[in-house]
């Protein structure tokens, strides 16, 4: 359950990125947050993780406060939300196993069982046979698929995604769509913030989706 | 637990293993801390060979006693059953006067300036052994000996021993203020390379953090590096000390032969050596630990 309540987000200088959101996410649900580019989707996915902070107003996830949270608490709430990125943030310097390890290394999981659950989720993304590849001679649509792996490989019951198909070709949009679908069927929620109206329509075939729109910074449905 | 402990390994493995992947970085930055800390910690051994030198001196507390030139032999006699009898004097030994003119014509250079004399210029004297190394109790017994009767002159060596005692207070401050500046040259070495290195990570880190990694778990790899970068350098400190121990006492042998000695300078103690390497180690770590609490602050929420 994740619960925003009249949530304002002001930058340095003035410029007011939310204005007094509300919204209710229900667990399971899969949640499209449309709007053009400076609508305020980043922003509201961010305060998800404490990437950033609301100005004022509440962020309740799973019952926590999350936006009056310690900063030692930060990362083990990070650790059960997954995230995509809107740069992907993929490192060029090791390989796409390697990748997808770093969730789990980063926590100690015991190596052996870390390389398990990392082929799992390369797997549930069809790049297992890419592993030892370097991200970067991955197509687009690998490199996105690569982001979801490494966001999914700690089994979070959160996942956001920023724009995940911007700059895809309609078949690898729709690759990615799906997998978010999947996921969405198997219990995560699913929050995706896009401008791509034809991702949302995929999705809404395939699953009971919702859209919320977000315009200068409110929601407007 | 384990899983802690699985993270320090790994940090640790990764440590050693971005130093071997750059040796010359490496190589040069535990240098410049070696010469840092290899400056006081060579003069910290010159202070301490200066002192055993000094110590092994005044190891012989004793004054000599020279009577005057129309003593009788009675009147020695007296003087030395006088000084048997003081306290704490271990040992008194008597050069005749005629002894002491026997040694100086027996010197090649001397034996023609006795000859002109006419008679013995020199006294018969007393060299007293004292049995306390205690500037003072020398003090006092000397100034008693000092009252009695045929007595011309009595001469104390404890007073330069202590005069060297004090330079030697003076130089160990001075290479307590030298270590204390130098210090600070280590900590901002590792200050700066472990900047450096959180500049080049800066995506790695970022994202280590925004994946869930606590903030231990990134510091924890600096740690090892500064403690790491910080041994190396004692370890190079160690080397230059005693590289350079070794081509002194090459000049040293030679100096003490002229004086009929076998001094040489010494390396510290094993457990000198091993605290230096210890204090060179916590330098690096605080280095890190300044660097990494400093630097980390950019990568909290906003």
């Amino acid at each position: 359950m994740i619960e925003f309540s009249a949530v304002t987000k002001r930058y340095p200088g003035g410029h007011e990125a939310l204005r007094s959101v509300s919204l209710k996410v229900g667990d399971g649900e899969l949640l499209f947050i449309t709007g053009h580019s400076g609508a305020g989707k980043s922003t509201l996915l961010k305060l998800l993780p404490v990437i950033e902070r609301a100005t004022s107003g509440s962020v309740i996830v799973n019952g926590q406060n999350v936006g009056t949270m310690r900063l030692a608490a930060i990362p083990y709430l990070r650790r059960n939300i997954g995230q995509i990125f809107q740069d992907q943030k993929l490192l060029y310097d090791r390989s796409v196993f390697d990748n997808v390890m770093l969730p789990l290394a980063v926590t100690g999981v015991h190596p052996k069982d870390a390389a398990r659950r990392a082929r799992a989720a390369l797997d549930k993304v069809g790049l297992l046979a890419r592993e030892k590849s370097n991200p970067i001679a991955l197509s687009g649509g690998e490199q996105q698929r690569l982001a979801i792996a490494r966001a999914i490989v700690n089994r979070p019951s959160i996942i956001i995604a920023d724009e995940p198909t911007s700059n895809l070709d309609a078949d690898y949009a729709a690759e990615i769509i799906d997998l978010f679908v999947a996921f969405h069927q198997v219990g995560v929620t699913v929050l995706i913030a896009t401008h791509d109206e034809t991702a949302v329509a995929r999705a809404a075939t395939r699953a009971q989706t919702r859209c919320v729109a977000l315009r200068g910074g409110e929601l407007v449905s | 637990m384990t899983a802690w402990l699985r993270l320090h390994a790994m940090a640790f493995a990764g440590t050693l293993a971005k130093l071997a992947a750059t040796p010359f970085a490496t190589l040069l930055n535990a240098l410049v801390i070696g010469v840092a800390l290899a400056l006081p910690a060579g003069a910290y051994v010159l202070l301490v060979n200066l002192q055993t030198a000094a110590r092994g001196v005044s190891s012989d507390p004793e004054f000599s006693v020279f009577m005057a030139l129309d003593a009788q032999k009675a009147d020695v006699a007296d003087i030395d059953k006088r000084l048997r009898a003081l306290p704490d004097v271990a040992r008194v030994e008597f050069r005749s006067r005629e002894a002491a003119l026997a040694e100086f014509r027996r010197h090649p250079s001397m034996g023609d300036v006795i000859a002109a004399l006419d008679r013995n210029p020199l006294p018969d004297a007393f060299i007293v052994r004292v049995a306390r190394n205690d500037g003072e109790v020398l003090d006092a017994l000397a100034a008693r000996v000092r009252g009695w009767p045929n007595v011309e002159h009595v001469q104390v060596d404890s007073a330069w021993v202590r005069r060297v005692a004090a330079a030697i207070g003076v130089g160990r401050a001075s290479v307590l203020i030298l270590a204390a500046l130098l210090s600070f040259a280590l900590l901002a070495v590792t200050f700066n390379t472990i900047r450096l290195q959180m500049l080049t990570q800066r995506d790695e880190i970022e994202l280590a953090k925004l994946l869930g990694a606590t903030n231990g778990t990134i510091r924890r790899p600096f740690y090892y590096y500064g403690a790491l970068l910080g041994l190396l350098g004692g370890g190079a400190a160690l080397a230059i000390v005693h590289g350079a121990l070794h081509v002194l006492n090459r000049s040293v042998a030679d100096l003490a032969r002229q004086y009929g000695s076998d001094f040489r300078l010494d390396s510290l103690p094993p457990q000198d050596l091993a605290s230096l390497l210890a204090f060179a180690a916590l330098l690096g770590l605080c280095g890190a630990w300044l660097s990494v609490t400093r630097h980390l602050r950019e990568f909290e929420p906003r």
